[in-house]
Formats: structure tokens, sequence, C-alpha cells
């Protein structure tokens, strides 16, 4: 349940859970989300734009002149938050990985005191939540890393990161779906599209709510499926 | 398919195709973008007879040179743009922007510059024969995705037209320009993060715009916002025309392709009415915010939209 609704704009209403950030209020979240995803394909919320979970919280935007921010919040205030459900919504997918081409192993091995090997194990057996996706399209940040695994980001972000490359920062782990500048410690890459924009109906593998759990792959697995 | 198209033989600084934009994908990364300023889109369209949601070409500054090489076409320019239209014969002649013009097989159009201003709209009738993705042309260049493989306009490109116009008929209305420098914001999220004495500053002092402006967003000079809690805050969603403020305490604005999440505290969001006045300027003019209260945004939204449709109204052929 949501702790406060505020407007953002004159377009925007925010569902704010609160300031921690863990799977279960996530998980909130997006069940809200989904509910609200649903009442607009159905018809029921006329002049929904958009609706962007994150960590805590669920914005929603909308067009101006088709409803307005009161008609938005009292929607809300009388969704049943115990009839939401997650389940149906969520898939569990298994995602390549290859770790020779990791780029930051070495340091977080000097930083963490511990074995490249037993980051790689910590990586493979962890069951992972997608809490959200965004900021450009496809890009998920995932968790719960154990914390043993905890690092900051880098002092000094990459201008380049190939996509593809799988980042763990504090108990997230992303994947860059594009070329793109990143400060997160880079553990190993995915051959894995996770925008693929020749799927025109669903191009976006991930969701929020999904579950992740990575794959060792070799390089010759990794050039083979690149190709594919 | 026809063959009618026209062939670029200068592409503009940056010319996409757009329209209102690519909804319910937030959630996915995908941002909504569509066109700069909606209204100049909408009275393209409107001139032309097409829907609201047909597609157009955006152009910043200089727009492109189009030569129609194969079919008839009527066109019509909005925003606030020097153009000119030259025929096959080589006669030229200087256009009129909210006024359509019909071209000819061998005409050139060429836009050559926005005026105090930075978006302009050019719309065909029956529009241009280009691919949707996820309902939407609107292209976003960052992330390649829309027509003309999500890239910008370039030169040799064909640009392809749905129909043939046999419609002799042109029209014109009547646009006023509103030059104002004052832009009307409601709180934002993280008002309270800033001093008492920057609140202050943010509604009294100017910002000039700085040239590190595009369709994400725009980067203002001014007065440092003191943040006196925390310059990052957990990655939210974003909403256009949110005011954001990083740690060197400058204010951005973003835009119309604005990243879907963001993680910085926000100061204020630009209402939607002052949204199109907003984006309209460009690099080195000053600008200075002004508070107002919710119900006052969703008033003038009404005004604003009403503006519009009083303009699309008063569309009358020319004689």
């Amino acid at each position: 349940m949501f702790k406060k609704l505020n407007n953002i704009g004159d377009c925007g209403i925010v569902c704010d859970f609160g300031e921690e950030v863990n799977r279960e209020i996530n998980t909130s979240v997006i069940k809200l989300f989904y509910h609200v995803k649903k009442e607009v394909l159905k018809g029921n919320l006329n002049g929904i734009l958009n609706y962007a979970p994150s960590y805590n919280k669920l914005i929603i935007n909308f067009d101006l002149g088709k409803t307005n921010s009161s008609q938005i919040i009292n929607f809300l205030k009388s969704v049943d938050f115990s009839k939401l459900n997650l389940s149906q919504n969520s898939k569990k997918w298994t995602i390549p990985v290859c770790y020779d081409f990791e780029m930051d192993l070495e340091n977080m091995s000097k930083t963490l005191k511990m074995s490249k090997d037993e980051i790689i194990n910590i990586h493979l057996n962890t069951d992972f939540f997608v809490y959200m996706i965004g900021f450009v399209p496809g890009h998920p940040f995932m968790g719960d890393l154990n914390s043993k695994l905890f690092l900051n980001r880098l002092k000094t972000p990459r201008v380049k990161i190939p996509p593809g490359s799988v980042g763990i920062v504090e108990k997230f782990c992303n994947i860059y779906p594009y070329e793109s500048p990143g400060g997160w410690n880079i553990i190993g890459r995915t051959p894995t599209k996770l925008f693929n924009k020749k799927n025109e109906s669903s191009p976006c593998l991930l969701s929020p709510g999904d579950s992740v759990k990575f794959k060792l792959i070799s390089k010759q697995e990794f050039e083979k499926l690149t190709n594919e | 398919m026809n063959n009618y198209f026209f062939e670029v033989l200068r592409p503009g600084i940056n010319t996409t195709f757009q329209d209102k934009g690519r909804f319910h994908m937030q959630h996915l990364g995908v941002t909504p973008g569509g066109c700069m300023d909606l209204v100049s889109f909408s009275i393209a369209n409107a001139l032309v007879g097409n829907t609201p949601d047909e597609g157009v070409l955006e152009f910043a500054y200089q727009g492109p040179l189009l030569k129609l090489i194969k079919g008839r076409t009527k066109i019509a320019i909005a925003g606030n743009v020097f153009f000119q239209i030259t025929k096959s014969n080589q006669e030229t002649f200087n256009g009129e922007c909210n006024r359509t013009y019909a071209l000819a097989e061998g005409d050139q159009i060429d836009i050559l510059a926005t005026k105090q201003s930075a978006y302009g709209y050019m719309a065909l009738e029956g529009g241009f024969a280009i691919k949707p993705f996820l309902e939407s042309v609107s292209i976003l260049a960052r992330a390649q995705i829309g027509p003309n493989e999500g890239k910008k306009i370039k030169t040799n490109d064909k640009i392809n037209i749905k129909i043939n116009s046999k419609n002799k008929k042109n029209f014109l209305t009547k646009v006023s320009n509103n030059n104002k420098n004052t832009i009307k914001v409601l709180k934002g999220p993280q008002f309270h993060y800033f001093s008492k004495k920057s609140q202050k500053d943010f509604f009294s002092k100017e910002y000039k715009i700085s040239n590190l402006t595009d369709r994400m967003g725009m980067r203002l000079e001014g007065t440092v916002m003191e943040n006196i809690v925390n310059t990052n805050i957990r990655s939210e969603g974003i909403t256009k025309g949110a005011i954001q403020v990083p740690a060197n305490g400058q204010p951005i604005i973003l835009l119309t392709d604005y990243p879907t999440i963001g993680g910085y505290p926000k100061i204020a969001n630009v209402t939607s009415a002052d949204y199109n006045l907003l984006i309209q300027k460009t690099p080195g003019e000053k600008i200075s915010f002004k508070l107002i209260e919710l119900h006052e945004a969703e008033q003038l939204y009404k005004e604003h939209l009403k503006s519009i449709s009083e303009v699309i109204k008063n569309i009358k052929e020319i004689n």
C-alpha cells in the first residue's frame, strides 16, 4: 500500500511507498503498476499515458486534456491492495553471461578480498528480481546481491560500455542494452538482446517483477549466440 | 506501394519524423517522445486536412532542403520559419507559415531557419509513407527506434509520401506568437530539499538557456540552487517538464525525449500550458519561473487547448 499520493506537475501523480528499498515494497509497487496497466488497457481509465514503477514509487502520467489529478487520485484511493496479484504477470528468465568480458573483476577481487571465482559464483547463484526497467529502453535494475558483494559506483565513470555488459553496484545488477557511458562495475557480458526492435509487438525482453538467473557461457558460445 | 517521394538535398541539423508520441511504454524504458511543439504540429496537420495523429517532419534551427522527385503534394509549414519554394521553372519565392502550398514534380522546398524559435514542422496532405514502431512514427534517435531506422534524416534519403494530391485549394490561418519569458511552474516533489534562500532565488532570478540543450533536456545557467538534504535521490519515474538539480546546483529541464527514470531532486515542474512556450526558447535567451497552484495550471491548460482549437476553427480557404 502506498503511503502518500502527490501530484508531480499538472499531469502526473506519484504513488509513494516510503523511503525503504526492498523486494517486498517493490513488489507492492509492481502489483499496483500491473493493476493500473490492466485498467487502462481495458479502457477503464481514460487519459492515462504512462505508468512507470521504480524501487519505491509508481509515477502515472496522464493527458490533462482528458483527465486530471483528482480523478486519478480518486481511482488510486479505491484500489483494494489485498486483491492485487503479481504471479500471473511475472516471468522467469535464464540469461547467458560470459565473464571473460569483465572489466573490473581484478579490482573487485582486491576490494572485496575474495577470488574472482567466488564473485562469479555468488552472481550465478543469485535469484534476481527485476525492480525496474528504465533510463533507456530495456535497461533492467535487478536485486538482491549478497551484501558480501556490496560495491559503490566507479569513481570515474567509463565513457563507453559495450552493449550487453553486466554490471553491479550495491545490491543491484544491471545490463546495458545500448553502448553508453556508465559507472557500474562490469563483471561480464550477455549476447541476449534486451531490446530487440525486430520483435515489433514486444521488443523488451524483461518486465518489472520478472525473475532472472544467470547461466555461465564460454567465449565460443558467446560468439555463436551473438551471430544467431 | 506508390512511388511518390522527395529527395533530401540537405538534411538540416536535427530533422526527424514525429507525431504525438509513443505511450504505455515508459515502464520498459521507452520515453514517449513525439513533437516538441504539439501546437504547431496540430496546426500543420489541420491545414492540410490530416487527422491530428498524422506524422510530420520536425526540424530545429536549420531545416531540410527537399526536392519533390515524383508526385504532387500539398504542404504546410507551422512554427516561426523562414523558407523558400523554388518551382521547377526556377521561380523562387518566400513562403509564409500557417498556410498551404501545392508542390509539383521538380519543385523544391528550402527550410532555411527557424526565427526566434527552435522547432518548426512540415505536414503533407495525406501524410508521409512511414512505418510506425509501437504505434508511433516518432523517431527516438538515442535508442534508434521509429521510422528511417530510428535515425535523423540525412542527405540523399528518399522521403515517401502517401498520396498524389489532386486538391488544388489552399488554406491559411492566423497564429499569434507568445514571446513571454516567464514560465509558470508547480512545486517539484523535492522542493523542500533546497534552502529557503534558493527557493526564493529560483522564482526571482533569471536563468540563461545553455547551448547544451536538445530534445532530451534544457540546461540552465544562473544562480546555484543550494541543496540542504541530498543531491541524489532513489531513481524514480520522470515527467515531461521536470526541473531537476544535480550536484552542481544548475537546473536542467527534462524535455520531450526525457530519460524514463532519474535520480536527481526535482525543484519544480513546468506547467502543461507553458511547455510549448518554453521549448521554443533558444540558447542564450533568459527565462524566469513563476510559481502557481495546481488548479490554476489546470485552468490555464483548458484556455491553452481552447486557443489551439480557435486557430484550427479559423482555417480559411485562400481565394
